[in-house]
């Protein structure tokens, strides 16, 4: 057992340093997947005993899940993934509101899969957000206040830079105009607390170290949501098909695990990052940390490097053995740089996401601080950029 | 489309075509050279309108306009040095 995380009961493969993407399945997930593989296939609306065995499995899940967001059970509805999550939620509250409006008030950083499902249902308005990228109050207010407002979307925090969203304001601001709000908790269950204050919560289990195929789709008791989806009466009527329940089991045990030993990692990795902030900019010239150093979440960091580029960065550090994400434009498809860092007027290019995976060893980050001077050094000598 | 004139500069810097980040390297070459120097920076890159303010902010430089390229391709930035503090009395 390593002295840097002698609780944790993950390993992340080493170098692995890209949490916000996803994290590997915990042992214990994968415990669970197995036996549930075993105990929970046969379908949980049908009236025989592997069916009951089944549902009481699904039940339980879904009750230790809506603990820990700390909504009803009935309220909790599993979706094939976060995005998926997203796009159903936003789309039933758009439909439940269609006579109000089509307008849609988000944040503008919120996840693509909140920005893309506001255009296709509706009128998108993106709210301005300060240099560490969070949410103006007062523009938002005068927003979610304008008439034909059908909904307002607010992440817990940002994705990319780690800053938290105001949410408990937001949702007061919203409430005065009875605007429902969705909130994408992607980023935050299994390693802070979930804000209330939501219409609509939207989670990933991949992200805490449960298996990729399930997403979280809460809705609170009384909001109107119309589901867009033809008629199902699979989980609650708000997500047709049929219910992967080993996968939603491993899902909930590994939140239960994360949720477990959250107080001791989540401080642990807050510190990590604390470390990373301070040592960047003392190791490498002409960088820039970025988001809020304090309001945050525990476990992601954002730099820019001047001079260099994205995609030659990750090689390189890849060829180390480090998985990292960026916000590059190099890096993107579509070669537009991270709408994320635009909104922030943040230096976008030679961006480097750092997410620290519950478990991570002290000494991999240790590692990455070590190689990343040179690694920087190496892409602005190629570019002809030294001295400059 | 209103026409706006591209004010006084020194140099230009043409990297239109080229991708994030040779168009600040290149705006650094361009400063390092000739510290003093109005800049026009010519670029289609779409990481050029964060990235060229956010240079300024690392070199003491002030992004004064930004237009319309003159032929219409591309888009132009002006970078100015930052005027000097005036003297304390």
């Amino acid at each position: 057992m390593r002295q840097a995380s002698p609780k944790n009961s993950v390993e992340p493969p080493g170098g692995y340093l890209d949490a916000a993407s996803g994290q590997p399945l915990r042992p214990t997930a994968r415990a669970a997947l197995d036996a549930a593989l075993d105990q929970g296939w046969a379908d949980p609306a049908r009236r025989y005993h592997d069916a009951r065995r089944t549902r009481l499995l699904l039940d339980a899940a879904r009750e230790s899940v809506a603990a820990h967001i700390r909504a009803r059970p009935d309220e909790v509805s599993f979706t094939a993934s976060g995005t998926q999550a997203v796009h159903l939620g936003i789309a039933g509250l758009a439909r439940g509101r269609v006579r109000v409006g089509a307008g849609i008030a988000t944040t503008a950083v919120e996840h693509s899969s909140v920005l893309h499902a506001a255009r296709t249902y509706g009128e998108p308005v993106a709210v301005a957000v300060d240099r560490v990228g969070r949410l103006d109050l007062d523009a938002f207010a005068s927003v979610v206040g304008a008439p034909g407002v059908a909904l307002a979307a607010v992440q817990s925090a940002n994705h990319e830079v780690g800053s938290r969203q105001p949410v408990a304001a937001a949702s007061a601001l919203a409430a005065q105009h009875d605007v429902p709000l969705l909130v994408d908790a992607a980023q935050s269950v299994g390693r802070e607390d979930v804000p209330d204050g939501w219409s609509v919560l939207t989670a990933s289990a991949h992200k805490w170290g449960g298996p990729g195929g399930v997403g979280v789709l809460a809705v609170r008791t009384g909001v109107r949501w119309r589901s867009p989806s033809p008629d199902d009466p699979r989980e609650a009527g708000r997500v047709p098909g049929f219910v992967p329940v080993p996968l939603i089991v491993a899902a909930a045990a590994a939140l239960e695990e994360a949720e477990g030993e959250r107080a001791d990692e989540s401080a642990r990795l807050h510190a990590l990052v604390d470390r990373i902030r301070a040592r960047v900019p003392e190791v490498v010239p002409d960088v820039v940390v970025l988001g809020d150093p304090v309001d945050r979440l525990p476990h992601v960091v954002t730099f820019s490097c001047l001079y260099t580029d994205g995609e030659t960065l990750l090689d390189l550090l890849d060829a180390q053995g480090f998985a990292i994400s960026s916000g590059s434009s190099c890096v993107a498809d579509a070669l537009e740089p991270s709408h994320v860092l635009a909104a922030m007027g943040a230096l976008t290019q030679g961006n480097l996401r750092v997410s620290l995976p519950s478990g991570v060893r002290e000494d991999d980050v240790e590692r990455f601080l070590a190689v990343l001077p040179d690694v920087v050094a190496r892409v602005r000598a190629t570019l002809g950029a030294g001295g400059l | 489309m209103v026409e706006t004139e591209i004010p006084a500069y020194d140099r230009v810097v043409d990297e239109r075509g080229s991708r994030c980040p040779k168009p600040i390297i290149s705006l650094a070459r361009m400063a390092a050279a000739d510290p003093a120097a109005r800049i026009l920076l010519l670029a289609d890159d779409a990481a050029a309108d964060t990235d060229v303010p956010a240079w300024c902010g690392f070199r003491s430089r002030t992004l004064s306009w930004v237009g319309a390229a003159p032929d219409g391709h591309g888009r132009a930035y002006l970078v100015v040095p930052i005027d000097p503090e005036p003297e304390q009395s």
